[in-house]
């Protein structure tokens, strides 16, 4: 009997560690940052970033307020992702450090429309263009307009057909 | 559960950082304030916003204006990142040389046309979100956050002042973001005003050495700007308008 359940305890045991383990290797890879961590902690910019900046750019644009302590700019002097290969990368990578949570919870954001995504001084054409600032995304090329008139052709035809029956 | 608590724990998170910074600028306050301002250090006009009591403006002064010059379109592209992406019709175009002939005398004269920050704005008034605004100090902009592209305020701008963006954008500057499907015009480079500077334009005709742009507030009687245009005759463009600019004209 209770070799059962020390059985049963090790499988249950197992099973738990299996879904930490799974858990972990789906956890978003979050890129390190350089320079001072944040005094009010990581968990504490994780659930508020977005109101604390929307905050301060309202202190920047409306009232001229430039000491503001939450900016994109300030994000980037830290937390600019780099690739393999050690060139920094735009908001267009995966790689981004934006992009690792919001890709990770499915939230797209719009401020690299207007923002660059890079510290001042990195050349963002180099990141194969400006698709992630493009309002459609992605852009429709005119293979893709041919392929349209191709499909809308085709079932075109078959309508016909089917009138004609 | 989770939603209840996502909107009720930040907010005290939050007051806890305010309250925090803001006593920390109440004493930064408290030992400055007995008759120092941050003027007093150096000369530096920086300041924590935006002044109500001034009115920032530009005397362009079309005598000293070559024709054949454009230091300050170059200034402000290259300042505020605004390009020709190879379709002229459309380019943004937040300043540009205008040449004016007087048909019966023959005289020519060449000035800068941007934004004029009026006082009676015309883009604030048909504004249906509240994108376009003018700060307590005269300067007027275009808050990207909220403008839809919607382009009422370029109809509206007597002075074919704003552009509209058609092209995805990257590699901007940090202090002129500006993307697709959203309205800009010249801001009077805010960003260097707010820390004490003069606008791009204004210091590159000075480096050619016409000076035919001189920045200043319009409030202050005391200052350069205000004492030639006590002194001299000048104009703004429309004035049947009455929108008061804050971009005023000499020798035009």
């Amino acid at each position: 009997m209770i070799r059962l359940v020390l059985l049963i305890a090790l499988m249950f045991g197992a099973a738990t560690a299996l879904s930490a383990q799974e858990r972990s290797s789906l956890w978003p890879e979050i890129p390190a940052a350089t320079g001072a961590p944040h005094p009010e902690g990581n968990e504490y910019w994780r659930r508020n970033h977005m109101n604390l900046m929307r905050h301060d750019r309202d202190q920047t644009m409306r009232d001229g307020n430039r000491e503001v302590e939450a900016s994109l700019k300030g994000c980037f002097d830290c937390h600019a992702a780099a690739d393999g290969e050690g060139t920094i990368v735009t908001y267009e990578s995966d790689k981004h450090f934006c992009r690792s949570c919001h890709d990770f919870v499915a939230v797209k954001v719009d401020c690299f429309m207007c923002h660059r995504s890079t510290p001042e001084g990195v050349d963002e054409t180099a990141d194969e263009g400006a698709d992630h600032a493009a309002i459609l995304s992605p852009r429709q090329t005119l293979a893709d307009i041919g392929d349209l008139v191709a499909y809308l052709k085709h079932s075109n035809r078959t309508l016909v057909v089917e009138a004609g029956q | 559960m989770t939603g209840n608590n996502s909107t009720t724990r930040p907010k005290g998170a939050e007051f806890s950082r305010r309250d925090f910074l803001r006593s920390g600028a109440a004493v930064a306050t408290a030992t400055l304030a007995p008759g120092v301002t941050l003027i007093a250090f150096g000369g530096s006009q920086a300041q924590a916003r935006a002044d109500a009591g001034k009115r920032w403006g530009l005397l362009i002064d079309a005598g000293r204006c070559d024709p054949d010059c454009s230091a300050c379109v170059t200034a402000c592209s290259d300042e505020n990142g605004w390009k020709d992406t190879g379709h002229p019709e459309t380019d943004a175009q937040w300043i540009r040389k205008v040449t004016l002939k007087n048909k019966f005398t023959g005289h020519v004269s060449s000035a800068p046309v941007m934004c004029q920050h009026c006082e009676e704005p015309p883009c604030v008034d048909v504004c249906p979100t509240g994108a376009s605004f003018k700060r307590v100090d005269g300067i007027v902009l275009v808050d990207k956050h909220t403008c839809i592209g919607c382009r009422y305020c370029m109809m509206a701008c007597p002075f074919s002042a704003r552009s509209f963006i058609h092209e995805p954008v990257n590699n901007q500057k940090t202090h002129a973001p500006r993307g697709q499907g959203t309205v800009e015009s010249c801001t009077l480079c805010v960003h260097r005003v707010d820390n004490g500077g003069t606008p791009a334009c204004v210091e590159a005709c000075a480096a050619t050495g016409n000076e035919a742009i001189i920045f200043g507030d319009l409030n202050d009687p005391t200052s350069d700007i205000a004492k030639r245009l006590a002194e001299y005759p000048t104009s703004s463009l429309r004035p049947d308008l009455a929108l008061n600019p804050g971009v005023r004209y000499s020798n035009l």
